[in-house]
């Protein structure tokens, strides 16, 4: 993060950095591999070793879709086993050459994987559970029963390893090249557009979708690419043994995976090694334990979901972070945000035309026949008393909920039957009543996720530059390496805003932003709300605080019961006799009467 | 034709196995909104507490049964104190994983004490059943079947008629508005882990006698329970009845006139499909995600 955040400064000393760190690793991952060839191991560390770095792979590929994503996949020895039987079948039945194997393998378990994912990424976690150990069951009865094609439970051997690694010390050389290769990709994919896509949905689906990701296809790629590696790591597995059964690709391996990567810390490349590592030479030290060794395991399963959720991994670097707190932002490189490319046109043409917009929840209706046009350069603002179906005509422009009846046009386009991220993708912009940030990032990248809007035009400098100037527009640039959990409410709130800005949104939803807010906190909003407005960025507010809607607003929309009673300028609208009605009640001689008198 | 009526009276025999499996599930899904992957393994303690109270203990067969639901009862509480209620305030995820943890732990404890070899039990009755025409009515699973309807009469009485019934629906909706109306939300969800471990065990008692008693007899169970649930309509207890028996007749007929090595696959292929087309299930409401 702290590298991150200086690349807005220096980005060739970054790039050193980077260089420094991946020649570093690169180093590394030679001696290791050198180590391989030459130490004189005994075919007892040699099969270990092997194991653990095939298996590494394998967990690795949870780490993106359970660390990063945040679904669970209770399959990963199926994928594991179809790319050790693509390999053990390719290379003795069908005389295929190993890496050929190797690929079909790959991409057999990418497919599956996918196939898998495109039929349940749009159900709740349990669902993914559930379909994941049913197709973990039925690869299991396959393996075992389709005995013309895969032997049966006698399993395959006499599997061939390419020609230039057929002894053991290059092969593990290989395995070991390959796990410090497919870990470096894992390590960078979470700082990639794809990687902070994952990582916002894990943390919060709904929000990601609203600004701009596909959190289906996001979820659907993790799954893939966990499948592939998951492929992957099977087929050098099958080159290691030379042998394979079906009892080796069981639902209870697939557990084993799962605890590897929850034991060394889903959220970090390092902890799924880490796991994967400690969970194979635990059984060669656990000996004594023997019956009761599983038993034990899943003990420890508990005891780490309730103790160290994180994984070792994640609870070292969070008392490492402890004694490092992040260092703050050299003020110097933060640039000027460039809001919307309308800042500079007086334009007040319709951006956003509603026509009989309506949601009905059985017999109520929320939402009834809503007519709104809000116009470029204005502030917009929508009341009305709690329960009048504010918040859901808000959902329904963005897309959260489907409507019953009606039109919405936006930007010339209708976006009526559009999902969520696709409206944000022509520059639909939003936060939340209650705040929904993504908590375990960064403050930075959550404004990043934000600035990485399909279709926004990002000024030259690049994302973080962008992402920075978003933070400082809401004065908050200070707090940038910060996980966004550790900051006060007031600051969230000024987060999510950024986030909506940096996506250069052509119309802004502020739903409530002013709830929650203490009186400096609230000053120091309508303050940011009036440069906003000064910027020539349209805004639909909902908030209940008259005052400063009176005060900011260019038009004014009043809901009641999920009708459309009121619509006007401010002057017009709040001495309208219905919207007084519905704030105030009825004006009845007895109740001004005990008015008066308290 | 009489083939086809035996295969019929025999799925939904094994079909109110699932049935009364994938209750519990639906009941610990009402409450907590979790699924419980252990839940199959009440069942297994169930009978292999039957194995050692009937059999080692040589203790009277109504006794033994009336044990083994108090000491799942016991178990149930043990269970939510242990693996639910450390991880009530996180997400789902921990909370599976901590149930697939349970699950593991529960199946290779009582492999470690009381071996891999399965025991068999008993039926509770002298006389193994009766034939009408060419079909043979096992007494065993007539019973499955009606202690099956029983315990969902039981159930909806419970849930629509009691106080205590309406308080634990009240939890399962919004635990935070339902401690605000005074009800005591952990009791409430720690009354539900022990009702239903009685019920996985309850299972477990009945299927001993038709079944070998082995330390993964749960979880296989479980499995297909929890596909019947989704087929059925997920938390719904009437889908949990109709899923359950429905697809212990597809399975039944399944390995009769397709394959009899690949008959546990046709669950989890009748899961794919209604996932595909259907996944709110046969009784379920759509699902939607609060905004």
């Amino acid at each position: 993060m702290r590298a991150s955040v200086r690349s807005g400064k220096s980005p060739p000393s970054v790039i050193g950095r980077r260089g420094l760190a991946f020649g570093l690793y690169a180093t590394a991952a030679l001696a290791a591999v050198v180590a391989a060839l030459i130490m004189p191991l005994s075919a007892y560390s040699l099969n270990l070793l092997m194991q653990a770095a095939t298996y590494a792979i394998a967990v690795l590929g949870l780490t993106i879709v359970l660390g990063y994503t945040g679904q669970i996949n209770l399959a990963q020895a199926a994928f594991f086993g179809i790319g050790a039987y693509s390999v053990a079948l390719g290379t003795t039945a069908f005389g295929l050459s190993f890496w050929g194997a190797l690929a079909i393998g790959v991409l057999v378990a990418a497919v599956a994987g996918a196939v898998l994912g495109l039929t349940s990424l749009r159900l709740g976690g349990h669902y993914l559970a559930m379909v994941t150990i049913s197709f973990q069951t039925i690869l299991t009865l396959v393996l075992t029963n389709w005995v013309a094609f895969t032997r049966g439970p006698d399993g395959v051997p006499n599997i061939r390893r390419p020609a230039l690694l057929a002894e053991s010390g290059p092969y593990l050389g290989l395995c070991i090249a390959a796990l410090f290769a497919v870990a470096w990709f894992v390590w960078r994919l979470k700082t990639t557009k794809l990687g902070r896509a994952m990582q916002a949905v894990r943390d919060n689906e709904l929000a990601a979708n609203v600004i701009g990701v596909d959190a289906y296809a996001t979820k659907v790629a993790a799954f893939t690419l966990s499948a592939a590696l998951g492929g992957f790591g099977g087929a050098l597995f099958a080159g290691g043994f030379t042998y394979v059964s079906p009892d080796q690709f069981s639902f209870a391996e697939s557990v084993v995976f799962l605890t590897m990567v929850l034991l060394g810390g889903a959220a970090a490349p390092a902890g799924a090694v880490l796991g994967t590592g400690l969970l194979i030479l635990l059984p060669e030290w656990l000996r004594f334990l023997k019956v009761i060794y599983l038993a034990v395991y899943g003990g420890a399963v508990i005891l780490i979901m309730i103790f160290m959720p994180d994984g070792i991994w994640g609870y070292a670097m969070t008392r490492w972070r402890l004694l490092r707190p992040a260092r703050p932002v050299d003020p110097g490189i933060i640039a000027p945000l460039a809001l919307t490319r309308e800042t500079a046109s007086p334009d007040d043409s319709v951006i956003l035309s509603v026509r009989g917009l309506s949601k009905h929840f059985g017999g109520l209706k929320a939402v009834d026949e809503v007519d709104l046009t809000i116009r470029r350069n204005t502030v917009h603002a929508l009341i009305g008393p709690n329960g009048s179906g504010k918040t859901t005509l808000l959902n329904l422009l963005n897309g959260i909920v489907r409507p019953s009846a009606g039109s919405i046009a936006f930007d010339g386009v209708d976006i009526t039957r559009l999902p969520p991220h696709r409206r944000a993708s022509h520059g639909l912009g939003r936060t939340f009543q209650n705040i929904r940030l993504f908590g375990a990032m960064s403050v930075l990248d959550n404004v990043i996720v934000g600035a990485e809007r399909p279709h926004n035009e990002v000024p030259a400098g690049g994302l973080e530059r962008h992402a920075l100037a978003a933070l400082d527009f809401v004065g908050i640039a200070a707090h940038a390496g910060a996980r966004v959990g550790s900051l006060s409410y007031g600051h969230q709130r000024r987060v999510e805003i950024a986030r909506a800005l940096a996506g250069s949104p052509k119309l802004l939803f502020l739903d409530e932003p002013g709830a929650g807010l203490n009186h400096v906190e609230k000053d120091e909003f309508v303050r940011l709300l009036t440069r906003l407005k000064g910027h020539g960025l349209t805004i639909l507010i909902i908030d209940h605080d008259m005052a400063m809607v009176e005060q900011v607003a260019d038009h004014i929309t009043v809901l009641n019961f999920g009708k459309r009673i009121a619509d006007g300028t401010p002057s017009e609208v709040l001495r309208h006799p219905d919207v007084v009605a519905a704030y105030l009640g009825e004006e009845r001689p007895a109740l001004s009467r005990s008015y008066g008198a308290s | 034709m009489g083939f086809n009526l035996q295969l019929l009276f025999t799925g939904i025999g094994v079909g109110s196995i699932y049935a009364l499996v994938a209750l519990g599930f639906a009941l610990i899904y009402r409450a907590t909104n979790v699924v419980n992957f252990a839940q199959g393994d009440f069942a297994m303690l169930g009978a292999f507490a039957m194995v050692v109270l009937a059999i080692d203990l040589e203790l009277p067969y109504w006794l033994s049964i009336l044990i083994t639901l108090a000491l799942l009862v016991g178990f149930g509480a043990l269970f939510n104190l242990a693996v639910y209620y450390p991880l009530r305030n996180r997400s789902f995820l921990p909370v599976i994983i901590s149930t697939i943890g349970a699950s593991i732990l529960l199946e290779n404890g009582v492999l470690a004490a009381y071996g891999p070899r399965p025991q068999s039990l008993d039926s509770m009755f002298a006389v193994p059943g009766f034939s009408i025409g060419e079909v043979f009515f096992d007494s065993q699973y007539i019973v499955i079947l009606v202690v099956a309807i029983v315990m969902v009469v039981l159930q909806y009485l419970f849930f629509e008629r009691t106080l205590t019934g309406k308080k634990m629906q009240a939890t399962s909706q919004d635990k935070e508005m339902a401690s605000l109306l005074g009800i005591p939300v952990i009791w409430m969800i720690m009354l539900t882990f022990m009702y239903s471990a009685m019920l996985g065990g309850l299972a477990g008692i009945l299927v001993a006698p038709v079944l070998f008693v082995t330390v993964g007899m749960g979880s296989s169970i479980a499995l297909k329970a929890f596909a019947a649930s989704i087929i059925g309509g997920f938390g719904d207890v009437t889908g949990a009845i109709v899923g359950g028996l429905a697809l212990g007749v597809i399975e039944t007929f399944g390995a009769a006139y397709v394959s009899v090595p690949y008959k546990d696959a046709f669950a989890f292929l009748v899961l794919f499909g209604f996932l595909l087309v259907r996944p709110q299930g046969i009784f379920g409401e759509r699902i939607s995600e609060k905004a």
